[in-house]
């Protein structure tokens, strides 16, 4: 796949454009010279002024930082995203079923169909949850799943993100600084609306409240604090839906109930969207030096007199060793056949596997099993001989903790690269909420890799995003 | 409401109020200096405005001589002291962004606003006319985050703890300006004052914007005995003790009606309200002003004391 011109999602091989860009391919020829310069400074000013920011780990306190936004937003047309939804619905269905078999009877193991020693020798597994029943028996509630696109009609599914997804802002900012910059380009779309997330969230963590609850259930987000990277989003989301936002100490448990510190006294809590990773989230259960968690939390989980969304140990469906299995997965717990695909992934541990793979370095992609972010990752075809030789020599050390792909040519989507309009790869994370019913925004983050050639979208080594338009009928 | 929330909305209000003041204080000590130079460039006006933000300790322990410049700088923009306006912008920003939940859009954009500009500002850029200008932008500032406050917040417990903190600022403020300078308030044989206490007059009413209003409640000449009566007991005066004291002890009321009780905070904030209400000069006077100020910025602290007991401040 390395040397073929990759799939442009505003033009046809031809040079005509794709029906879904008509729009904005007129649009653009319209603008004037340094117009969309213009709207680039000006974007950077509007996401500064609202504190879009994120934190850089490692540099200087008060170095906040704006995610890049670029101002030409990407289509999806009505029919593309109906096959996408659809194959997202199904996904997180089956994952779903598959951590509630894992922490219960686990009949997927026992019938053979993912190895017993890839779950619970695996880190992400998390013993405590055994037998535990969460609220509706769902497990991952907020989901973001990363897809890239190869062609017209071929989208893979590269990670299925069930822990702490997030993102989930930009995709709200990116749409409302666009509307800001070219409202007169919305008039000659039918765009669907993104704005109903934080309503949809709401009402997603409304129904797994504890049965016990009447009454509007009191819900509280929980967030490491103001230097997270993430902060922004925790409190945008927390504002978005009228909820509590809560850092560790502002919560305490007693008689294995969570109550929150306020002007008036205690007051219980029901539901916690927690922003904090399953480690820290009570040193009783987990890491005893965590500063950040609540201790007694898990008991008061246990005893179900309160949800944690996502549930403790949903790493375990979205550990990049499981993720081979998804498709297996959805057969066996749905009966049906995958409707997103797999990225093809070969597996170091099998020695013919390994001795391809060892081969073939320059054209394939190895991650690291337990990496995220864009950290510990090659992409042979513009990797040095060097980094060849290096990955090779890890590959060769600790086969288990790295899996190999091939290099997708991701599609490319026409971005504003200082006042000219050039094609650059983007890949698309879509967000699901999974409560009473599932729930998918109609659009998502849209990640580019703003240098030229670069097939790494990731924020951390120099992605942007985009605003993401779903096309309606 | 989180403790902590109102602890920070408390504390966000009184950080941009102080602000304010600093800004204030330093102009007025800058605009003196101008006109009295001392030998070395330093100024006894920088000195005495310098104490009245309780900041010359900190000053002396960093520098030998409080010249314009060397002044100007602690007070804008060292980090190393805690009253700067650098330091006070900082720790409002901080305050609001943990808060960002309970405060509005507007109020967030003005304050992240203010914080990204200063922030740019680089300090020796800031001389002479400039200084005036940026001083004249902070109080600017300051305006519009409480009139992004007033016009778009929700009347409820948040905003009681915003106006709270708002106005104990205020009042300590006052305070400690007349402070500084009791003595040349003090009554004396005389009425009529030398030129050296109509400078110093002049200084006490401008840091805290009252030079002008003076002569619309007055009509009459700068004298010690009005200006103490305008800044403690005038209850039209926006920056006047009486004024700050109902102000802190109405939006405490208001907060024990909405909480359905009243805590210690509120008794507080009454034996504050009664140092100053009904009060004559007169008898300010002959107890002693120093003695009469100390007195209202103890009870003053301990409307905050309180607060922080009464509703859960940590």
């Amino acid at each position: 796949m390395g040397e073929k011109t990759p799939f442009d999602e505003m033009y046809n091989p031809d040079g005509s454009v794709r029906e879904p860009y008509r729009a904005l391919s007129e649009w653009l020829a319209e603008q004037p010279d340094k117009a969309l310069a213009l709207m680039q400074t000006d974007a950077e000013a509007i996401f500064r002024r609202l504190g879009i920011t994120f934190a850089v780990y490692g540099s200087d306190e008060g170095t906040e930082k704006v995610i890049p936004f670029d101002v030409i937003p990407r289509i999806i047309a009505a029919n593309e995203w109906r096959r996408l939804s659809k194959g997202i619905e199904q996904r997180v269905k089956a994952l779903n079923a598959f951590l509630y078999d894992i922490y219960h009877r686990q009949e997927i193991l026992k019938a053979g169909r993912v190895p017993e020693k890839l779950i619970l020798n695996n880190e992400a597994f998390c013993p405590q949850m055994m037998g535990l029943e969460p609220a509706k028996g769902v497990y991952a509630h907020i989901i973001g799943v990363d897809i890239v696109r190869v062609g017209p009609d071929e989208f893979y599914v590269l990670e299925d993100n069930l822990r702490t997804p997030s993102g989930v802002s930009y995709m709200l900012e990116d749409r409302e600084a666009m509307m800001l910059l070219a409202p007169d380009l919305f008039h000659r779309s039918k765009v669907a609306p993104v704005e109903t997330y934080p309503e949809n969230l709401r009402r997603t963590l409304e129904s797994v409240a504890p049965d016990s609850v009447r009454g509007t259930p009191n819900i509280a987000v929980l967030t490491p604090g103001i230097y997270n990277s993430a902060y922004f989003e925790h409190s945008f989301l927390a504002d978005q839906m009228g909820a509590q936002l809560c850092e560790g100490p502002d919560l305490f448990v007693d008689g294995g109930k969570v109550y929150m510190r306020t002007t008036t006294g205690p007051e219980q809590v029901d539901v916690i969207y927690r922003r904090i990773d399953d480690d820290y989230l009570d040193p009783l259960t987990f890491r005893p030096d965590s500063m950040l968690g609540v201790p007694g939390l898990f008991d008061a989980y246990r005893a179900g007199n309160v949800t944690l969304v996502n549930a403790p140990g949903t790493g375990i469906a979205d550990d990049k060793a499981v993720y081979t299995y998804v498709p297996d997965i959805i057969e066996f717990y749905l009966g049906e056949k995958a409707l997103l695909q797999n990225v093809p992934t070969y597996n170091c541990t099998d020695d013919d596997q390994r001795a391809w793979v060892l081969e073939n370095i320059h054209d394939l992609v190895v991650k690291e099993v337990h990496g995220s972010g864009g950290y510990g990752m090659m992409v042979g075809p513009t990797a040095t001989k060097a980094m060849h030789a290096e990955f090779r020599k890890k590959i060769e050390a600790r086969p288990d903790n790295y899996i190999v792909q091939p290099t997708l040519n991701l599609s490319t989507c026409p971005t504003h690269i200082s006042g000219d309009v050039a094609p650059r790869h983007v890949d698309l994370r879509p967000y699901v909420l999974v409560g009473d019913e599932v729930r998918i925004t109609p659009g998502g983050l849209t990640r580019v890799a703003l240098k030229k050639g670069s097939l790494v979208v990731n924020s951390s080594q120099g992605g942007g995003t985009k605003d993401t338009w779903v096309l309606e009928d | 409401m989180l403790g902590r929330t109102a602890a920070n909305l408390f504390w966000l209000s009184r950080y941009v109020e102080r602000a304010e003041n600093m800004a204030r204080l330093l102009e007025v000590g800058y605009r003196m200096s101008l006109t009295s130079r001392r030998e070395g460039g330093a100024s006894e006006h920088l000195v005495s405005m310098m104490q009245a933000a309780e900041v010359d300790e900190g000053f002396d322990a960093k520098h030998d001589v409080a010249d314009v410049d060397t002044v100007a700088h602690y007070m804008m923009f060292d980090p190393d002291n805690p009253n700067s306006v650098y330091s006070c912008l900082m720790a409002a920003r901080t305050n609001a962004r943990s808060v960002r939940t309970a405060i509005t859009t507007d109020m967030w954009e003005s304050m992240n606003g203010a914080w990204l500009e200063f922030s740019q500002i680089k300090p020796r850029d800031v001389r002479g006319a400039k200084l005036l200008g940026l001083l004249q932008w902070v109080k600017q500032r300051s305006h519009e985050f409480r009139g992004a406050l007033l016009g778009t917040i929700l009347r409820d417990d948040g905003f009681s703890f915003l106006q709270t903190g708002n106005f104990v600022e205020r009042a300590d403020n006052t305070a400690r300006i007349l402070d500084m300078k009791y003595y040349v308030l003090l009554p004396r044989a005389t009425q009529v004052g030398g030129d050296l206490d109509i400078q110093q007059w002049t200084l006490i009413l401008r840091a805290a914007s009252a030079h002008r209003a003076y002569r619309h409640v007055y009509h009459d000449r700068y004298k010690a005995h009005n200006i103490a009566d305008f800044l403690i007991l005038r209850p039209e005066m926006p920056r006047s003790l009486v004024y700050c004291a109902n102000f802190v002890q109405q939006n405490l009321d208001s907060l024990a009606k909405l909480y359905g009780r009243k805590e210690k905070c509120q008794e507080a904030a009454d034996s504050l309200l009664a140092l100053v209400e009904g009060a004559s000069m007169e008898a300010i006077f002959t107890d002693g002003l120093h003695e009469f100020l100390n007195e209202f910025i103890a009870r003053n602290n301990r409307v905050t004391d309180a607060l922080s007991e009464s509703y859960n401040f940590y």
